[in-house]
């Protein structure tokens, strides 16, 4: 069993990364153009860890499954980054984004991680926009900020609606500089099946070129998982189709921990889902929040339509519940809190299974600043809302195109209809300070890991994360272990730890068109995904929690013995691509109902019904579960948990209040 | 499964591998829903075709929200179908009407070879940008993000240059399938922004001979780009980097 | 060594030839058809004559003129170059296409409008220019010009020949249309405070160019200029 130790550094909070960096053994330019290092996934961590590593010598091979890296899913994050600049001087600083991070997280998150995820933070906005990032600019020339759930300073930083494609732009161009250059080979259209354990550590992976379907081998002095999330464990989602925890999931079955599953974050402004024929989620910017005001109607069932309900007849719950945070509370909160008014009965539209997010106080709001601008005096409410609605406009025009087009109504008459869903997931890889796994030489970074978000992540802290474990992170910190490894030679491709992954990646492939069975993939996706919505959704419990365990082992010997996979394995086949993709989440959403019935507390994005304050409000147990549950793949879907402790020594742990 | 009161005739390229010879082939579906988005009703197809014993249409799609660009139709005779500024995935069934016929058609260019289906090859573009569509900063070496302020009417604008998601909605929809407005988009960013002067000579020269390379048509001016393109990028991006080519041929002394 | 490298030879330095020559011939146009309108003053074409022997005569514009052929012949070989290489970008056709959707038709059609234009000129060229420069003028005029003026009352008697001479100038109405404008945008001169000036003067100079080039075949042949 590998040993749980985190590495911190010794020494003061604010000096461990210093510290550190200062004192990591380093690979000199010579020996770095013989190390090969495999980075799996080309978002934000993949690209912007691929192209720094190149950039510092190192000869870096980069896998994605997507035509081009350019299209991995950090594209569609929207809203913005965090970073503590001060640039608005409300008073940000590096310490106080580490704590709203902490708080927000519940609790449940790494102190020496996250103090040194906002100490890089500047660093991140300086790095995008020397690469030509368009963030958004105030007249004066300089930066704007917006604000964000969970805190009470600006500092969001941003692109209009589209913050994640710009920041992945600017890491894929420096990435595609550095493939130019040949100093990283990119394989697009590959797939990671298997990670490489030769002696204990990690030596390369398995994958699959999806064009022809041939396994091929690659090998490397160290491996990266950059691969993402895995909230399409819940079928539907806002992840994008190919989301997939596969990489991840390869990797803990060959010995990586896989810390905190049960962590998901249910996002509270999405698009309700509008019928079966629904195949994915989208998301309305958390921004939105800043200028929309979320209400429901104060009479139960209540069948009018939004603007024939008189003001005092609404019930802005979140200003009512929060008033010191009102619409910015954190993601956790508000999506509960909208669960809470649905099931109660107080839902609207056709499902009641959505709230209303509503812009008409604010668009006045701006019209009449505007036209003070434009030196219109006493202007009339039909001006004032022409104006604010250009304003609006402005700011997310393009979130409010995307409405109307998935609705079918118009955002600026009516108010838009939401509803939370499933959106990001904290839980990951477990790693340690240097973003290592329990596997050495295998590293996972952003999403994929679990380090930084606790239990519940902020918004505009994803993209921050990514890009921190990418740019200023990890080519530190890999330092450490590559320094180690000058001696070792390039590994032989035909050592029998590749046959024996090849074999097994090849032996599943194999097993799949030997099924020959009548339901669709896609048939047990949505299957497992109602059962992780209806039982380890928002709220869970453990009465629930029991029965998915057995319904999802259910399901995986149904999925085992009746699943179709036309075509054949030797082609460019995306049922068979998905076939792999869905096994492993009907893997590993057993594990997540096990850890959230392990972790009998409720914190975060885990919400156990039993544990709750008389207010509906989360209630934590520090005493037992201030830990990290980091699990261990047994032989036959078995798993043993571990704990890493954490300890808090620089913050006061408090239940959280946005009240 | 489908709830919706639609019936539908579809028109369908199939083609088997790049090599191959493929053609149109005419399914019938029927209760489709027009709150589907267009892939969706292809996810019913798919489905459906797998029940059966056939094969599923193979098409590229991912976010499914717009913003990846992965997915790459050509529908009814026009790139991501009859709306303007959207692509498939934001086309929804109710802008179609019960009974119609609809010609899906992978999009076509020799740049863009036909892998399997639907699905094309448009590795070319990252390729174009590999020559130069970056701005050469290592990480570590920038300095503060605010020491280097831009006026907001041209940082807007190099935004909206770098909107493009690069789809290539252009290429399909063009008639002569040149790829102008994907690579001048991003010249046009970067030229726009103080961080892209150093190297916007060098740039706008290697980009324009990758694309040359690959195999695109010329540009004779029609705006079909513009018009298709689902990020609304603009013809002014063509023109400005027509004028950075000629500073760079004919008044700068570097050579590439 | 530095050089020019590829500017004319890539895909941009393409257009920048059809561009600039483009232009090159819309100024010509325009003095082409200055002269020419100089029939109206309906003096027996004593004016127009003497306006044909100042084109015919002048140095400089003798050597303009080798200028404008060369300019001319570069637009035509670079136009159907473009055409030949543009239908090779897009070796598998598309069953269906929406054209309409997203441009005009006569952006689309600048192959076909050339060629008939080509066509045009071809019989054009025969029928004056040759006779002007080499053959010979038969006739001189009152102010001893050679008379040009005759040689076109008596071109524009056969009805035949007016129709290709209408249809030609339709063609080049819709030429221009699309190529005034493009050939600044090809330039690169494209500012949101000038290009409308430039697309709606295009389509002006467009259309009165073009009329009055057709309506002098229709006039001489009507008899309404003598």
């Amino acid at each position: 069993m590998a040993e749980l130790n985190a590495h911190i550094p010794e020494g003061e909070l604010t000096e461990k990364w210093t510290k550190l960096r200062s004192s990591m053994p380093l690979v000199n330019p010579a020996n770095k153009r013989s190390i090969e290092v495999i980075v799996v996934g080309s978002g934000l961590a993949g690209a912007s860890a691929a192209a720094t590593l190149a950039e510092m010598g190192y000869k870096v091979k980069c896998f994605c499954f997507q035509d081009s890296p350019r299209r991995a899913h950090s594209i569609a994050a929207q809203g913005g980054i965090n970073a503590a600049k001060n640039y608005q001087n409300d008073g940000d600083s590096t310490y106080r984004l580490f704590y709203d991070t902490i708080k927000g997280g519940d609790y449940r998150a790494r102190e020496a991680n996250v103090h040194r995820l906002a100490e890089v933070s500047a660093n991140i906005i300086d790095q995008c926009v020397a690469q030509g990032v368009p963030l958004a600019r105030e007249y004066g020339g300089l930066l704007d900020n917006r604000s964000f759930g969970g805190t009470q300073v600006q500092r969001t930083f941003y692109a209009a609606g589209q913050t994640g494609q710009q920041l992945l732009l600017g890491a894929y161009s420096a990435l595609e500089r550095q493939i130019g250059m040949g100093k990283v080979e990119m394989f697009t259209r590959h797939e990671m099946l298997e990670v490489v354990v030769v002696d204990g550590k990690a030596r390369g992976i398995i994958a699959r070129n999806l064009l022809t379907g041939e396994l091929e081998r690659h090998s490397g002095h160290a491996v990266l998982l950059c691969s993402g999330g895995y909230g399409n464990v819940f079928y539907l989602s806002t992840n994008a189709m190919g989301s997939n925890v596969t990489a991840a999931w390869k990797a803990h079955k060959k010995g990586a921990f896989f810390g905190n599953p049960c962590y998901t974050q249910i996002h509270p402004t999405c698009i309700p889902v509008s019928g079966d024929h629904q195949s994915k989620l989208t998301l309305m910017s958390e921004s939105l929040r800043n200028d929309g005001r979320i209400w429901v109607p104060k009479k139960k069932d209540d069948t009018r339509k939004a603007s024939e309900i008189p003001e005092d007849e609404r019930d802005y719950y979140l200003e009512r519940r929060y008033p010191a945070f009102g619409n910015l509370v954190p993601r956790d909160v508000a999506s509960r809190a909208a669960k809470e008014r649905c099931d109660a009965g107080y839902g609207v539209g056709k499902s009641k299974l959505a709230v209303y997010l509503d812009f008409k106080a604010n668009t006045e709001r701006y019209g009449r600043i505007e036209a003070n601008v434009q030196n219109i005096h006493n202007p009339d409410k039909e001006t004032c809302m022409r104006l604010g609605r250009e304003v609006i406009k402005e700011k997310y025009g393009n979130l409010f195109d995307m409405y109307a087009q998935i609705t079918g109504e118009d955002p600026y008459e009516l108010p838009m209809r939401i509803y939370p869903a499933v959106h990001y997931t904290m839980g990951g890889l477990w790693v340690d300070y240097n973003l290592m796994t329990t596997v050495p030489g295998l590293y996972a970074l952003g999403e994929a890991n679990f380090s930084d978000h606790g239990a519940n992540r902020l918004g505009a802290s994803a993209l921050m994360q990514g890009l921190a474990d990418g740019y200023f992170v990890i080519p530190y910190t890999i330092g450490a272990y590559l320094s180690k490894e000058l001696a070792t030679k390039p590994i032989p491709q035909d050592h029998p730890a590749f046959v024996e992954a090849e074999a097994n990646a090849k032996g599943i492939i194999d097993k799949f068109f030997a099924i020959k069975g009548t339901k669709t993939v896609d048939h047990f996706h949505k299957k497992l995904g109602k059962i992780m919505w209806d039982k380890c959704g928002m709220a869970r419990n453990a009465k629930g929690l029991t029965e998915a365990i057995a319904e999802i082992q259910e399901l995986r010997k149904e999925f085992w013995s009746d699943v179709r996979v036309p075509g054949e394995a030797n082609e460019f086949n995306p049922e068979l691509e998905k076939a792999g993709r869905v096994a492993d989440f009907i893997e590993l959403g057993e594990l997540m109902c096990i850890d959230a019935l392990n972790r009998n507390e409720s914190c975060g994005g885990h919400f156990r019904e039993e544990y709750q304050t008389e207010e509906g409000e989360a209630m934590r147990d520090d005493e037992n579960y201030a830990y990290v549950a980091a699990w261990e793949f047994k032989e036959g879907v078995k798993f043993e948990l571990h704990k890493e402790e954490l300890k808090f020594e620089n913050i006061k742990v408090a239940q959280r209040s946005y009240k | 499964m489908s709830t919706g009161n639609m019936n539908l005739t579809l028109k369908i390229w199939r083609q088997k591998n790049t090599k191959a010879k493929g053609g149109l082939v005419d399914y019938k579906l029927s209760e489709i829903s027009p709150d589907m988005s267009f892939l969706e009703m292809f996810d019913v197809l798919n489905e459906q075709l797998i029940s059966k014993g056939d094969e599923p249409v193979v098409f590229d799609h991912d976010c499914r929200e717009g913003i990846c660009g992965a997915c790459s139709m050509y529908i009814d005779g026009r790139p991501h179908g009859p709306k303007d500024g959207i692509t498939t995935c934001q086309l929804h069934m109710r802008s179609f009407k019960d009974g119609d016929t609809i010609v899906v058609e992978p999009w076509r260019a020799k740049a863009f070879p036909v892998i399997k289906d639907l699905t094309v090859d448009r590795s070319a573009f990252d390729r174009v940008i590999a020559a130069g569509g970056f701005i050469s900063v290592n990480t570590g070496n920038a300095q503060d993000a605010n020491n280097l302020p831009i006026p907001k009417v041209q940082a807007d604008s190099a935004f909206e240059a770098a909107a493009c998601i690069g789809c290539g909605a252009c290429v399909a929809t063009c008639k002569n399938a040149s790829a102008m407005l994907f690579v001048s988009a991003k010249i046009s960013q970067l030229a726009q922004l103080p961080q892209g002067q150093p190297e916007r000579y060098r740039r706008v020269q290697s980009m324009v001979a990758q694309m040359d390379a690959e195999g695109f048509g010329n540009c004779t001016n029609t705006g079909a780009c513009e018009a298709e393109c689902p990020k609304g990028i603009s013809l002014e991006n063509i023109a400005r980097m027509n004028r950075d080519f000629y500073s760079a041929k004919f008044v700068s002394e570097e050579d590439i | 060594m530095a050089s020019f490298g590829n500017a004319f030879s890539s895909s941009i330095g393409k257009k920048l030839i059809m561009g600039i020559t483009g232009l090159f011939l819309i100024s010509f146009l325009l003095v082409h058809c200055f002269i020419n309108a100089l029939i109206y003053v309906n003096d027996g074409g004593l004016t127009f004559n003497m306006g044909a022997h100042f084109m015919g005569t002048n140095w400089l514009i003798r050597a303009m003129e080798i200028v404008l052929f060369a300019g001319l012949l570069a637009h035509i070989i670079q136009g159907f170059r473009l055409v030949f290489q543009n239908q090779a970008a897009r070796p598998v056709k598309y069953a269906v296409t929406n054209g309409a959707a997203n441009s005009k038709w006569y952006s689309r059609s600048m192959g076909l409008l050339g060629t008939l234009l080509l066509i045009f000129l071809i019989v054009h060229i025969n029928k004056f220019w040759v006779m002007s420069r080499f053959t010979g003028i038969p006739t001189t005029d009152a102010n001893g010009n050679h008379d040009l003026f005759a040689v076109m009352v008596e071109t524009f008697k056969d009805p035949l020949l007016v129709v290709l001479y209408v249809l030609a100038m339709v063609s080049l109405a819709y030429h221009l249309l699309h190529g005034f404008s493009s050939a600044f945008q090809t330039l690169g001169w494209n500012h949101k405070k000038y290009t409308p000036i430039i697309k709606s003067l295009g389509i002006w100079y467009s259309i009165i160019i073009s009329l009055l080039f057709a309506s002098m075949p229709i006039a001489m042949y009507l008899g309404l200029i003598k």
